[in-house]
């Protein structure tokens, strides 16, 4: 084993992550402040800034909305992603190679190009409501994490448990909820939670499909930004921090946080 | 038969929605900058006549590449000291990239404009120095932008690396350390070659990340440094001129697939444990 680190290497490293930190923790710092204006260090503690967020109907409106297209999107992209990451592996002979490349170019294609074309072909061109255009989006962005990370999951399943329960007698539905399923559970909830985090920050797409009345936090966040210079939009950033870290504490008792490194 | 029928069955919605909704829209954007009166070619000539959109195509090409080699060269060693890290710290150093990681793009890029901004604590710090000149002007140049861009992509880079550096096997560096190479000599013979596809897959996700993205440019760059995904966004949605986004989106999506479809290639050539 050699785990001997150059003494330079590991000042490097050091550095590295100082600067991946530090603005987080200069936006932390920003949000407590008294002040009208961002400034860090904090200039006296205080939680108005946190208190303002709900008093302001535009971002509570939008953390509302975002939280409703998140869960929703990742619902439908499990309920549609679940069955063909199935059929992918279960059928994968007969079934032609370029689908499995289908369900990765929401990744593939630039997501500003995808917003924009929603825009153009489904919003307007085919008069869909703009929240189902955007549910419809979000759905499309996120539905790739959810076929490869249960895909994934599958691929290490054995399916011949499968194929026993069902020449014993059991239903292939049946079958699917009460074997396979159980058996891909960590990857559903990878899928879920990749999906859902994925949502919830998504500015490109959300950029075009928004609408009088209709938008998501990020893009509140640029809107207020490019008006106001005031603390608000650091508690908001720390509330999202805070919705991060719930998300690695549930991904670290169910997974172990290793898994996202892979 | 049966077995092919429940396949598309079954991969049949997703399927659906993803030709539905990205493949017919996206061709439906890309078929409609051939679809000028004055000829096929006509809005691509529009495009590269204009000054400014060839500016702002070469700047964001500047921008993408800097963004990748930098974030390259600091995720590379950063993920080495990573993986090569005592187990307990080995944990906690993927945690505190995984963090920024899950933490948003508009979180991220904001944290920048309270450093960057005319008083922001990179000014004030300048200040404090007593430098000649300060507070410099720093938002709403190239830089911050790709300081930004660094700051959004290194952890993604970090986490690529480490699991493609964990996976070298140690019988490997073993088996060379026992013949008499040198730290730096398994270094630059074993664990970077070894590294070179991932490293190549990190730069593509970092160059196309950085080349198509949106929130970052506009809120550091500003109209100043308009790069692809601002100039985009204002042709569609201030200058209400859907064929020159089109346009611009088209070019996106050919550079990005060019890019994409070349370093898979050149990635599978270099792999030195491919079969």
């Amino acid at each position: 084993m050699i785990r001997r680190l150059s003494p330079p290497l590991i000042v490097f490293a050091i550095l590295v992550y100082l600067f991946l930190l530090g603005p987080l923790v200069i936006v932390i710092g920003a949000a407590l402040s008294d002040t009208t204006y961002l400034t860090f260090p904090p200039q006296g503690l205080s939680l108005r800034w946190f208190e303002k967020i709900f008093e302001m109907s535009a971002f509570r409106r939008t953390i509302v909305t975002s939280l409703q297209i998140a869960f929703a999107s990742t619902t439908l992209a499990l309920l549609i992603g679940i069955p063909a990451a199935y059929a992918l592996n279960r059928y994968r002979i007969v079934l032609p190679s370029w689908l499995s490349t289908l369900f990765v170019l929401p990744v593939l294609v630039p997501e500003i190009v995808l917003g924009f074309s929603l825009l153009r072909s489904v919003q307007v061109g085919a008069g869909v409501p703009v929240l189902i255009a955007l549910l419809l989006g979000h759905t499309l962005i996120v539905l790739p994490y959810c076929v490869r990370v249960i895909s994934a999951s599958l691929a290490s399943f054995d399916f011949s448990i499968e194929e026993a329960a069902i020449s014993l007698g059991s239903p292939p539905a049946k079958t699917f909820f009460t074997i396979v399923l159980p058996n891909v559970r960590s990857g559903v909830i990878a899928a879920f939670i990749l999906a859902f985090i994925t949502s919830i920050n998504d500015v490109s797409v959300s950029l075009f499909l928004t609408g009088p009345g209709i938008s998501t936090l990020p893009i509140q966040i640029l809107a207020h930004v490019e008006q106001f210079f005031d603390p608000v939009v650091a508690s908001v950033s720390v509330l999202l921090m805070l919705l991060t870290v719930a998300v690695m504490v549930v991904v670290e008792r169910t997974l172990g946080l290793t898994f996202l490194a892979k | 038969m049966l077995k092919r029928f429940a396949g598309w069955t079954l991969s049949g919605p997703a399927t659906f929605l993803v030709v539905l909704c990205l493949v017919l829209p996206v061709t439906a954007t890309i078929a409609a900058t051939f679809g000028s009166a004055k000829g096929p070619w006509a809005l691509y000539q529009a495009f590269f006549e204009s000054g400014f959109r060839q500016r702002v195509l070469w700047r964001t090409l500047e921008i993408a590449l800097i963004t990748t080699v930098v974030s390259v060269v600091i995720g590379f060693f950063t993920a080495y000291v990573v993986s090569r890290a005592p187990p307990r710290w080995r944990s906690v150093l993927i945690i505190l990239a995984v963090f920024p990681l899950l933490t948003g793009v508009v979180v991220r890029s904001f944290a920048w404009l309270i450093v960057l901004g005319r008083n922001g604590i990179a000014n004030n710090f300048f200040v404090w120095l007593g430098l000649e000149g300060a507070p410099y002007p720093m938002l709403y140049t190239q830089g911050s932008v790709i300081i930004a861009m660094i700051y959004l992509f290194v952890p993604l880079m970090v986490l690529t690396l480490v699991g493609v550096l964990e996976n070298i096997p140690d019988d490997v560096i073993e088996a060379a350390a026992s013949l008499g190479a040198t730290q730096s000599a398994i270094f630059r013979q074993i664990i970077f070659p070894l590294a070179v596809p991932g490293l190549i897959v990190g730069a593509v996700l970092v160059f196309t990340g950085s080349f198509t993205s949106y929130a970052t440019p506009q809120l550091l760059g500003g109209d100043r440094q308009m790069t692809m995904g601002t100039l985009l966004h204002q042709r569609a949605m201030v200058a209400f001129d859907w064929d020159g986004a089109a346009t611009v989106a088209a070019i996106m999506v050919v550079v990005t697939l060019a890019i994409v479809l070349a370093m898979t290639r050149i990635a599978r050539r270099l792999n030195p444990m491919a079969t």
